[in-house]
């Protein structure tokens, strides 16, 4: 089971002088139950792919199958199969509109049709996975929040949808580092404990090196690299062809090496590479 | 999609009629208008037709594209001829009931016609052919002799400039908050009347917030810029007439100087 895209191609204002292909023929799968980063540059077709996932941009050309079910279809399988799919897109706060924070998280289950125990269910649970205190503030106003925690109601907003998949564009882009690093965990928290696959799009290169499973590195709308993070990172020029930069662990191994310590640098994340260092240290008879 | 829409109609290019000065076009297309409607002989209108097609040629423009922009008034167009062809008197050639078609119905019915088909044609060369922003550049220098009798030309220019500039990043907007909302599974447009409308609200409050917030920092990036009115304010890029106008000028004045010739010729 898992979202698969067959040679999707997609243009912006098609017919028009200002005709512009966004996906050129892009084929990918994301794998139920890992975590998946999507990277490119600014441009590359990053939000352009993801809306393709729950089907609110309808590709020109190839299907989007999810869980083996074709979404472009108007069957109601096929409208179940896209609620599968939560997409929380960039600086998600901009999208709320309702008076209190409780109503505006309950939006999503009353769509979907949910009884009201089940929604006020849903949005104490989701609530409470973003820390914010339902009892504090269900009732108030989601305009009188500070930017942290309007970011954090938002995506308890699709959250509250309990979606399979769930996938992220740039969580974490505005916030501060505590901030960030804390969504991120709680994020992580979602995929250990109920199995939640993610996928998550940044151009933080140490954010997936650190969390992700499974690397796609896209460029001008088409698929360059689609590996484990190990083996995406170890292809240093194309990464710099697609114009991203390495993670940071990365560069400092690489320099290390060619400083002419002998150690293995295909680690990405902090504590397989301070094993390295300081076994090659060891071996050195410098530790 | 809501954003794939062209704003206002220009077709970028680098024809001579794009080069040309903003301000020269709308002069020169003024006087065209009122030519249309001075000289009304047959063969005046054959040149004017001929004057329009070659202007078409110069543009550079897909030809379909300008005949298309005929079509929002192909009813008004309709219409006029209609009313024409049966209340001209005249030679008749076909009578129904009360309504008669004369020939020269017809022939001030198509006439009528072309007038209508070649204003609008040209018109819209003008707007196919010169950017939004130009354009409002060009009027309020055109405005501007105003200003002393305290038309506010600057400040409106200003305002149409800074509107158009945000409809596509407002449209941009709706598009993602449609989209956000469609994610957890509202149905927009969907239902009667009132589900519609209440469809729209959760588009339509983040929309206008987003929209104040955009107008604030708007208004605060152009203050800290010491923005204040158009008084003693230089520009970055100068509007400067250049040879191909005055070319185009001296043309011009050659076709009026024909067809007022022609006019009185023929009478």
């Amino acid at each position: 089971m898992s979202i698969q895209l067959k040679n999707i191609s997609y243009t912006y204002m098609a017919k028009t002088p200002y005709e512009h292909l966004a996906l050129d023929d892009v084929s990918l799968t994301i794998p139920e139950g890992k975590i998946t980063a999507i990277a490119g540059h600014t441009g590359s077709g990053k939000s352009t792919l993801i809306q393709h996932f729950n089907g609110l941009l309808k590709p020109d050309s190839g299907t989007v199958l999810v869980d083996d079910v074709d979404i472009g279809t108007k069957s109601t399988a096929a409208k179940q199969a896209r609620r599968k799919v939560g997409v929380a897109f960039q600086y998600p706060e901009y999208q709320l509109f309702e008076e209190t924070i409780a109503l505006d998280i309950a939006f999503g289950p009353k769509n979907m049709g949910c009884t009201p125990e089940e929604i006020q269910d849903r949005v104490k649970y989701a609530m409470e996975f973003v820390n914010l205190d339902y009892d504090k503030y269900a009732e108030r106003s989601p305009f009188q929040l500070s930017g942290g925690q309007k970011r954090r109601a938002a995506i308890a907003g699709i959250l509250a949808l309990k979606p399979k998949y769930l996938v992220l564009d740039e969580p974490t882009a505005g916030l501060d580092p505590s901030g960030r690093q804390y969504l991120m965990e709680r994020f992580m928290r979602l995929h250990r404990e109920e199995g939640t696959t993610i996928v998550l799009i940044s151009h933080n290169m140490d954010n997936i090196a650190s969390y992700a499973d499974n690397v796609v590195i896209l460029s001008k709308g088409k698929v360059l690299l689609q590996d484990t993070p190990e083996e995406v990172f170890r292809n240093e020029e194309a990464i710099k062809a697609a114009g991203l930069d390495l993670p940071e662990i990365k560069v400092i191994l690489n320099e290390l090496v060619s400083a002419g310590l002998d150690i293995d640098n295909r680690s990405y994340t902090m504590n397989k590479a301070v094993a390295e260092i300081l076994e090659g240290l060891r071996r050195q008879g410098r530790c | 999609m809501l954003t794939d829409i062209t704003l206002g109609q220009y077709f970028p290019g680098n024809s001579p009629l794009h080069q040309m000065d903003a301000r020269v076009k709308i002069v020169l297309l003024f006087f065209y208008i009122i030519s249309i409607f001075l000289f009304d002989e047959n063969l005046n209108y054959a040149i004017m037709t001929a004057s329009a097609v070659l202007l078409i040629c110069l543009s550079r423009l897909p030809v379909i594209m300008v005949l298309k922009s005929i079509k929002p008034l192909w009813w008004i167009i309709l219409f006029s001829f209609f009313m024409h062809i049966f209340s001209t008197p005249g030679e008749a050639l076909v009578k129904v009931w009360i309504f008669e078609i004369t020939r020269e119905g017809i022939l001030r019915g198509f006439i009528i016609s072309l007038r209508l088909v070649l204003l609008i044609m040209i018109s819209s060369l003008l707007m196919f052919t010169t950017s939004p922003l130009k354009l409002t550049d060009a009027l309020e220098s055109l405005m501007s002799p105003l200003k002393g009798v305290g038309f506010p030309a600057h400040e409106l220019a200003m305002m149409m400039t800074i509107a158009m500039r945000f409809i596509p990043t407002l449209l941009e907007e709706t598009d993602k908050i449609i989209k956000a909302q469609q994610s957890r599974g509202s149905d927009i447009g969907d239902g009667n009347v009132i589900q519609r409308t209440k469809g729209m609200l959760p588009v339509l409050v983040p929309l206008f917030i987003s929209a104040f917030r955009r107008a604030d920092e708007l208004s605060v990036a152009m203050e800290a810029r010491c923005y204040r009115g158009g008084a003693g304010r230089s520009r970055m890029k100068q509007q400067r007439v250049h040879k191909i106008d005055y070319i185009a000028t001296v043309v011009f004045i050659i076709f009026i100087g024909v067809l007022a010739v022609v006019q009185v010729m023929v009478k």
